[in-house]
């Protein structure tokens, strides 16, 4: 015997084109110009605060950063529509999303300049911290939804990796749980073409990322990451089916990197200014401001004000991170355990007679 | 009091911690239907069902990475590696994020759960499966480990980890699973980790172990002690972090010192003891501190397994020429 037993598709969506028209308005979201402008205002903040990181970095005054460039609309369509109650879980790259659940700019400018408490989120914040290893996070969202479906909570959980994390095992093992537990999470690809240098069609041989949830059973989609509505839409559907006990959602949003890796990254190494130029002229910011404007929601005039509205609050961002005083000393042992074990008690007492010694030397 | 093997133990404190605390679940390959290919989870898919006793696919990295989460939004994960050698995929899962999410966010998220796992040799397994790697989990901050020595300490040292804010890595010996019987008191009851345990007092020589080398230990200290040297015997219990101070005032009594464990010695935890011994105790000392543990070679498949694993004869002779030094 030889038959069919299974055929798979995977569909493609883009709700606006790359001229800010609505290609597709079946799937327009159902977002007012007052959201919209929200929308538009997160992705723009970021923007001002990621620019003037960069500089930052330059300057001595942060350290490495990873910046997200070209990737607004990724997030600003997806974290948007998490609620109070519900879960994120980042790589290192998700500076709108997290502006966009309430973690503060300044927060954003310690972590990277270097200090723990730039991790310490609001007590009713349900974000976990940045999470370098590759992939790593996911299976954390997976967990958090077990615990949400185990204690029948309403909660939906959502999780950003990037193309290269779909080649890591703990990715493959967060979609198998995921699917065998019917757990309400969101996987959310970031697909920015290039995991440092290596370009995607040298990530994987599969024709598109959002196939390998195929293999789990887990509905999937392909969708145009640089068009916010297509993003939104695509997110709403997934929540929609996490909350109503239909378990996880795969979502390929296909980006792009604007920018260097991080601050310690030069692209000239591995792709051309052609390249680049070709996708920033599918600028997801400028795409939407141009929606705006064709639906007059937008003019000229808001966009220098929303700007100079920016620059403020980075700038003050700055000030207050600037600020910021040092860590006790003792806090490098303080969070190890729960209680300073006896052996560390010891190491710290060590070094604060070490900085002792120093200042008297 | 009712008379149980450690295996025994542990399932009868798995059953009375879930009994108490309904967000305590455990995860693992074969917990469920099958009771784990030990039994310590024997019967506690009937009673509290497949939802808290969670069948898990062969993804070690994936069953800690959830039981992460799982901390982080309020259930108590027991998450069960079927032997301590295929905890290696999880190892950046404990690593990168177990072990330091405390840190990392200065408190504000934190992963306590026990990770229980079969460790070291003696039961003529497969390779793989008689792994001693306790030195490799000490090295990590933010860890606690911890390995009992019997059914009692196995009861009291698993509530006791259920307990701790910490994620604690408990490391349940193979060797003396089923090897011998003693009783347990049935009620709830804690054994303080980070103590040691005198296992028996002497004067001439402080014996130190831990897991199944304690029985070991044991038995060298009865033979020498009926030639008159005077043993007094002590089982970490917690390795890390470990009871220094017991350690310490034991050999500033005793003047001598054996260490006896089954991993490998370059890097052995045996070294990290030594080194605080100098630092501390010096001067107390009568002769080098020795140690008797496996050789640096792989475990050898189980014809050659009482080669590498300490023997009584062995540690017989470490005490001696520790006394005699």
């Amino acid at each position: 015997m030889n038959k069919e037993i299974g055929t798979w598709t995977v569909n493609y969506l883009q709700v606006m084109d790359e001229d800010g028209r609505v290609a597709n308005e079946s799937e327009m979201p159902p977002l007012s110009a007052d959201e919209i402008r929200t929308l538009y205002w997160h992705m723009l903040l970021a923007r001002a605060l990621d620019r003037k990181m960069i500089a930052l970095q330059r300057q001595g005054r942060i350290g490495t950063f990873a910046s997200i460039e070209g990737q607004e609309a990724c997030q600003a369509g997806s974290a948007s529509q998490l609620r109070k109650q519900d879960w994120m879980t980042i790589a290192f790259r998700e500076t709108v999303a997290c502006l966009i659940r309430g973690i503060p700019p300044v927060q954003i400018l310690r972590y990277w300049g270097g200090d723990e408490r730039g991790s310490i989120m609001a007590a009713d914040q349900r974000t976990l911290p940045v999470s370098i290893p590759i992939g790593s996070q996911c299976v954390h969202a997976v967990g958090i939804a077990y615990a949400s479906k185990l204690l029948k909570r309403d909660e939906v959980t959502l999780t950003y990796f990037g193309d290269g994390a779909t080649s890591e095992g703990e990715f493959h093992e967060a979609l198998n749980l995921a699917a065998d537990y019917q757990v309400p999470v969101v996987f959310f690809c970031q697909n920015n073409q290039y995991a440092i240098s290596v370009p995607r069609s040298k990530q994987s041989h599969s024709r598109t990322l959002a196939q390998k949830a195929i293999a789990y059973d887990i509905p999937t989609i392909q969708i145009d990451g640089n068009d916010v509505f297509a993003v939104w839409r695509a997110t709403k559907d997934a929540i929609d089916r996490a909350q109503h006990g239909g378990g996880p959602s795969f979502i390929e949003a296909v980006t792009y990197r604007l920018g260097n890796h991080t601050t310690s990254d030069d692209y000239k190494h591995y792709r051309s200014e052609d390249e680049v130029a070709v996708w920033r002229k599918r600028d997801p910011i400028d795409r939407l401001r141009k929606f705006m404007e064709q639906s007059k929601y937008w003019s000229a005039e808001n966009e220098v004000d929303a700007w100079k509205h920016a620059e403020q609050i980075v700038e003050s961002a700055i000030a207050e991170y600037e600020a910021t005083p040092p860590q006790d000393p003792s806090d490098i042992f303080n969070y190890t355990y729960a209680k300073l074990p006896p052996h560390l008690e010891a190491q710290r007492k060590e070094h604060l007679a070490s900085l002792q010694a120093g200042e008297k030397r | 009091m009712t008379e149980m093997t450690l295996i025994k133990a542990v399932n009868h404190t798995l059953d009375l911690a879930m009994s108490r605390n309904d967000k305590i679940i455990i995860i693992g390959e074969d917990v469920g239907q099958d009771g784990g290919v030990f039994r310590a989870t024997e019967g506690l898919v009937g009673k509290y069902g497949e939802a808290r006793v969670i069948d898990s696919p062969i993804a070690e990295a994936g069953i800690v990475g959830a039981a992460v989460g799982m901390s982080i939004n309020g259930l108590l994960p027991i998450v069960e590696i079927q032997f301590s050698g295929f905890i290696y995929p999880a190892w950046q899962e404990i690593v990168s994020h177990v072990s330091r999410m405390r840190t990392r966010t200065r408190g504000r998220f934190t992963c306590p759960m026990v990770i229980r796992t079969p460790n070291g040799g003696g039961i003529n397994a497969l390779e793989h499966h008689s792994e001693s790697m306790e030195a490799m989990y000490a090295h990590i901050p933010g860890l606690v480990t911890v390995t009992p020595s019997s059914p009692r300490d196995a009861k009291g040292l698993l509530l006791a980890a259920l307990e701790s804010p910490d994620p604690v890595l408990f490391l349940e010996p193979i060797k003396i699973y089923r090897a011998f019987k003693e009783d347990v008191p049935e009620e709830y009851y804690t054994i303080p980790l980070g103590k040691a345990n005198i296992v028996q007092t002497g004067t001439n020589v402080t014996i130190i172990s831990w897991g199944a080398m304690v029985h070991t230990a044991m038995e060298a200290a009865r033979e020498v002690g009926r030639k008159g040297v005077s043993c007094e015997v002590l089982d970490l219990r917690t390795i890390m972090p470990w009871d220094i101070e017991t350690v310490i005032s034991s050999v500033k009594k005793t003047g001598r010192c054996v260490i006896v464990h089954e991993a490998t010695r370059t890097g052995g935890f045996a070294g990290e003891i030594i080194a605080t011994i100098n630092e501390q105790a010096l001067l107390s000392l009568q002769a080098p501190v020795a140690r008797v543990t496996g050789y640096d070679i792989v475990f050898p498949y189980y014809r050659n397994e009482k080669r590498q694993l300490p023997s009584v004869d062995r540690v017989v002779e470490a005490i001696n020429a520790t006394v005699h030094f």
